[in-house]
């Protein structure tokens, strides 16, 4: 078993399906962050990257482009997101239930559409997606897709955003102390809701990077939780870009482990014990870092302009 | 003295039926400070928050350097040159003072902060006008004197040329105010203008020009300082006789709560206590005066049983007490919470659920049953005996106003679930911030019930961040600083200098 | 006003759903029309709506009863299963003890098996919220992935029903355990009447007991709850327990009263939907009653419209959402004008 282990992480293959699957998780993990800086909780995140999915990959099949196609799903998320920042912002629902019912409304519009669009197919139609940056003659680099690079590359630009310009700054601080925004000028609901539209739009570009790059068609179910663990990553990561990176790489490492495990068969455990693996560390790593999370001050706190 | 800043005309504002502004008429000239007079919800707050373009007004019109001001605006009055300090804290204490000081003063689509530039500007504010900081320190590692300066920096790092502080001195050791007051001189001598917000009377004499006094929302008299005097002041503001509180004649009895060196950890200074021992008599009124923000938070909560002591005993009648909130009000223990939105009341439940929150159990319910009967009965009978208006008792206690509130507060604690209510005495009452916010009528009145629940036997325990309403009722006085007390000492042989210099954390023992 | 909310909602709702219809090219009025009659229009429509309704009125009271005291369990669908699975486990396997017992001892012990199973699943992530401070909407989340592969590796295992040809299903409950019809040669089971008396239950619970008073205080106001002398922690972990247990007899109820035995597709998100339910209801268990049987009807008449007209049956879905979404604004706007007046 461990000449196995070692062989599996001798592979640079291995190494590859990792950054693979934690490529969506990175872009999802970003977005809720994006949004929980600016002190909302964005459940919508699990259907925002349905529709996404569906979107950006519905654009390319019509004949858009691939990075048109990336788009349309940013453009999407960015469109549910702003819906949830009004249900949120202006009119302060409960977050977790305006998301719980962003997540249900997209996702079942995606459905829906996905059944008007192609009323009578047995199989899902498929597209060209993204190829691998063969030409980059990186080892584990080379074999992902530009969608891969673009969520590397957003990591230290978001980082960047929040922490070096004043952008970012009114974005923390309205997620700190909206009072204090506002006291200096700035128009709280207009940071959150423009905070929350930018993070649902990365969700969107998560959901779209199963479609148009991990596989080549819609399925039903095919985000499968991965946005309710990117909600946990981000606790995981204290809500900073860099350890999100680490905590979505952490994470693809199990999962992606798990995944050669359950096909080598290690000790005859049923299949579907490893595939609780990645909701199991999800919780597991929710209640390990609690105690010690500093959350954003005024995380799901509504704010009222002007009341005492 | 002549050019003029701000002008403001015929400002209305109404909140559902109540008018918070009723035609207010006003102007600043350069260099003067204008202080605004006035009660607890006599509208001092909405008109200088219409001003700063938190509220739009329902009528009238702002002008600064002779342009109209657009309402609602915040960043438009901070562009015309207004800055305000609010009552309440308005900084992020997760960041540094830099931070919260550049917030919203560059363009916000900038790739990068310039943050030397920043720092270099705001340490050349600070020394020009002798308000130091640490950039670079984290907000709330700050002292709460520390952060108003931060407060006033921000507008000062802005070029406010008008400066509005709301009631800035409610949070400050007399020595801190008076600090506070030189540092406006000095802004005044540049040639800014300042309005100053307060309701007490000896500074608005001593630190301002002008002072124009609001009562109920109305502007009733605009005087120069040098040309009014105390009581002239103090009569138009309440416009109606307030009897005092009567003291009742009342002896100090037996010991009935002993806090046995207490030390309780936490992360803020608010949270944490540090050796401190005080007993509480029977027929006493003992004070715990301080700063907010020095361990108050931590001592109410150790008595209301919310909190347990990491060392050190405290006990009630005797007996040890847990952290159990339902077995100090068992004990007889009546409590009045400093936050009565969001401790005393639950907003959303009828004020006759509130009425009964404290003894839902006993005596208002058997075998897990509420007698809905028996309670609803006692909560009319206790919104009558202490006149909670604004509703019936179905209203959610959200709707009331916080006079109101405090009432159904004090009602409650003081009844302790008795079916005769007359006849109950508590053994303790732990009293924080009782008349915060409340205006002069309101507060003569708990005040008196205080004062009225003490003669007859109850031992009390007031902690405030009003040195006058601690003076005006206190039979022994203790002073926290930094999760420390001072022995208390009767009330008599402290003077005010003493007081102040305890507040800071200056030891009394030597000097005394 | 907060009684009008409701139907502004559900108005509203509709005229967003027609946009839909309109999109997927079907006639607005006839598709409506298909709906209200597959949902309500005949005594066999009535019939399949009450059934949909019955586990959906118990999964609307667990997302109620837990709302009431701002504990947000969205983990009724992985708890209905888990009650399923503890259902045949004492019902179909006898707990594997191989012990007959009579059917008078053996239902009971099924329901309570299940009611068991679902309270233990949600009382850890709603200690994990008490004790460590960890949301439990997350974890709530993710639970009910993990009971559905739990659940998947039994039907593939130990619960396997060696006559099922490899069909992921369980062993069947004995037939003297399932739940008897209320309407002959329909499918509507006593598991209803069991529903409504547990919302009848509820809504006295919640307006007459102490414990009702502990749970609408703690989910007002928590902070001054706890000053007042309510055991906030002990109330969150109370509500959590009957939170989970309600759900989980949804899951004995299914089985007992409609399937007979587990599958993976048993519940259409029952759980998720219960959600909807609850806030349609405003969160009052006598209004779960009603909110569960319309949504029950749009359910069960979208199905069948979808037969008739090409509209898919997500429409549904996409129904159920939007009611949800419009639901919160209206309950936030008519609170809104209270405060005003």
């Amino acid at each position: 078993m461990v000449d196995a282990l070692v062989a599996m992480l001798a592979n640079a293959d291995f190494w590859a399906a990792v950054l693979r699957i934690a490529t969506p998780l990175v872009l999802g993990t970003l977005g809720v962050l994006l949004c929980e800086r600016a002190g909302v909780l964005n459940l919508g995140i699990e259907g925002i990257m349905v529709a996404g999915a569906f979107t950006g990959w519905l654009a390319v099949h019509a004949g858009a482009s691939l990075w048109a196609g990336v788009l349309v799903a940013a453009a999407t998320g960015a469109a549910f997101g702003l819906l949830h920042g009004v249900l949120t912002v202006p009119l302060a629902l409960s977050q977790h239930v305006a998301g719980l019912g962003i997540t249900m409304f997209a996702s079942s519009v995606a459905y829906f559409a996905y059944r008007v669009s192609f009323p009578n197919v047995s199989t899902p139609p498929t597209i060209q997606p993204f190829a691998e940056m063969r030409w980059l003659e990186l080892p584990v680099l080379a074999a992902q897709t530009p969608l891969t690079l673009l969520a590397l590359v957003l990591v230290p630009v978001v980082a960047w955003v929040l922490n070096r310009t004043p952008l970012g700054l009114a974005v923390r601080m309205v997620g700190e102390n909206p009072a204090a925004a506002e006291g200096q000028g700035l128009s709280v609901t207009a940071v959150r809701i423009g905070a929350i539209v930018a993070g649902s739009a990365l969700m969107g570009v998560a959901g779209a990077f199963l479609t148009l790059s991990a596989f080549n068609a819609f399925f039903f179910n095919m985000v499968n939780g991965r946005g309710w663990i990117c909600v946990a990553l981000v606790v995981f990561a204290s809500w900073r870009p860099g350890k999100a990176l680490a905590g979505a790489l952490l994470f693809a490492f199990f999962d992606a482990m798990q995944l050669r495990l359950q096909q080598a068969d290690v000790g005859g455990m049923p299949y579907q014990a490893w595939l609780m693996l990645p909701y199991v560390l999800s919780i597991v790593a929710l209640v390990a870092v609690a105690r010690r999370a500093s959350y954003p001050q005024a995380l799901m706190k509504p704010y009222r302009k002007g009341e005492r | 003295m002549s050019e003029r800043v701000l002008q403001l005309a015929g400002i209305t504002k109404r909140f559902g039926a109540l008018v918070a502004n009723d035609g207010i008429s006003l102007e600043l000239s350069r260099g003067e400070i204008l202080a605004l007079l006035g009660e607890n919800g006599a509208g001092k707050s909405t008109l200088v928050s219409i001003l700063f373009g938190h509220y739009v007004a329902d009528a009238g019109s702002i002008e600064a350097f002779g342009a109209a001001l657009p309402p609602g605006d915040p960043a438009a009055a901070l562009a015309a040159g207004v800055g305000m300090v609010h009552q309440h804290s308005t900084l992020a204490d997760n960041l540094s003072v830099l931070d919260n000081v550049m917030l919203g003063t560059e363009p916000l689509w900038r790739p990068a902060s310039r943050r030397r530039e920043g720092r270099a500007r705001l340490l050349a504010t600070a020394h020009r006008f002798g308000l130091a900081v640490d950039p670079d320190a984290r907000v709330a590692k700050l002292s709460v004197g520390e952060r108003q300066r931060v407060e006033i920096l921000k507008a000062l790092y802005r070029d406010a040329r008008v400066l509005i502080l709301d009631e800035p001195t409610a949070v400050l050791t007399p020595q801190e105010s008076e600090a506070l007051f030189a540092t406006l001189r000095g802004m005044v001598a540049e040639g800014l203008s300042v309005i100053f917000i307060s309701h007490k009377l000896d500074e608005v004499l001593r630190v301002s020009d002008r002072i124009a006094v609001l009562r109920a929302g109305r502007l009733v008299a605009t005087k120069a300082a040098r040309d009014t005097t105390k009581s002239e002041l103090a009569e138009v503001m309440v416009g109606r006789a307030i009897p005092p509180p009567v003291a009742k004649p009342h002896s100090r009895g037996e010991a009935v709560c002993v806090i046995d060196r207490v030390s309780m950890l936490g992360e803020r200074a608010s949270a944490r206590l540090d050796g401190v021992s005080l007993s509480l008599h029977a027929g006493e009124i003992a004070a715990v005066a301080g700063v907010s923000g020095n361990g108050q938070a931590a001592l109410v909560e150790l008595l209301c049983g919310l909190r347990e002591a990491d060392e050190g005993c405290v006990t009630l009648g005797g007996a040890p007490m847990p952290a159990d909130p339902s077995a100090w009000i068992a004990a007889g223990t009546a409590r009045i919470p400093e936050d009565r939105r969001d401790t005393g009341t639950i907003g959303d439940l009828p004020v006759w659920e509130n009425a009964i929150a404290e003894h839902y159990r006993k005596p208002f319910a058997s075998a897990g049953v509420v007698r809905r009967g028996a309670a609803r009965s006692f909560a009319r009978g206790l919104v009558d005996r202490y006149d909670v208006r604004g509703g019936g008792i179905d209203t959610p206690a959200r709707v009331l106003s916080g006079g109101n509130m405090q009432k159904l507060i004090l009602g409650r604690a003081l009844s302790g679930g008795a079916a005769r209510p007359e006849n109950f005495v508590p053994t303790l009452i732990v009293a924080s911030q009782p008349t915060w916010g409340l205006d002069a009528g309101a507060v003569a009145w708990v005040h008196q019930q205080l004062l009225d629940a003490c003669a007859r036997g109850a031992a009390v325990l007031l902690v405030s961040e009003d040195l006058d309403e601690i003076l005006a009722l206190a039979d022994r006085i203790a002073v926290i600083h930094a999760g420390r007390l001072t022995p208390a000492r009767p009330a008599k042989s402290w003077t005010l200098p003493e007081l102040g210099l305890a507040m800071a954390g200056e030891g009394t023992r030597d000097a005394a | 006003m907060a009684v009008a909310a409701p139907f502004a909602a559900v108005a509203f709702t509709l005229i967003v759903a027609a946009l839909f219809v309109a999109w997927a090219g079907a006639p607005v009025g006839r598709t409506y029309a298909l709906i209200f009659e597959g949902g309500f229009g005949s005594r066999f429509a009535w019939s399949e709506t009450l059934t949909r309704a019955t586990p959906l009125i118990l999964t609307g009271l667990a997302a109620a009863i837990a709302f009431r005291a701002h504990l947000y369990n969205i983990g009724a669908e992985g708890q209905l299963y888990a009650g399923a699975l503890a259902a045949v486990a004492v019902g179909g396997l006898h707990g594997g003890t191989g012990i007959e017992l009579p059917p008078a001892v053996l239902f009971p012990a099924m329901l309570a098996a299940a009611a068991l199973a679902g309270a233990v699943l949600m009382a850890l992530p709603a200690i994990a919220k008490t004790r460590f401070g960890v949301d439990e909407v997350v974890t709530t989340l993710l639970l009910n992935f993990v009971v559905l592969l739990v659940v998947s590796m039994m039907l593939d295992g130990p619960m396997k029903d060696p006559a099922a040809m490899g069909w992921p299903q369980s062993v069947a409950l004995h037939d003297d355990l399932q739940l008897s019809k209320l309407v002959e040669r329909t499918r509507v089971h006593t598991g209803l009447l069991i529903a409504l008396a547990l919302a009848g239950l509820a809504w006295g619970v919640l307006r007459l007991t102490t414990f009702g008073f502990e749970v609408r205080a703690v989910g007002a106001n928590a902070r001054a709850a706890r000053f007042a002398g309510v055991p906030v922690t002990r109330t969150i972990l109370s509500v959590a327990l009957a939170s989970g247990a309600v759900a989980g007899l949804a899951g004995a109820i299914e089985v007992a009263g409609r399937t007979g035995y587990v599958t993976l597709d048993m519940s259409p998100g029952y759980g998720y939907t219960g959600i909807v339910i609850a806030m349609l209801a405003g969160l009052n268990p006598l209004g779960v009653v009603a909110a569960a049987v319309f949504v029950a009807g749009v359910l069960v008449g979208a199905d069948s419209m979808s037969r008739a007209v090409a509209v898919p049956t997500y429409v549904a879905d996409v129904i159920v959402a939007v009611a949800l979404l419009s639901m919160l604004v209206a309950t936030v706007a008519a609170r809104y004008r209270l405060r005003l007046r």
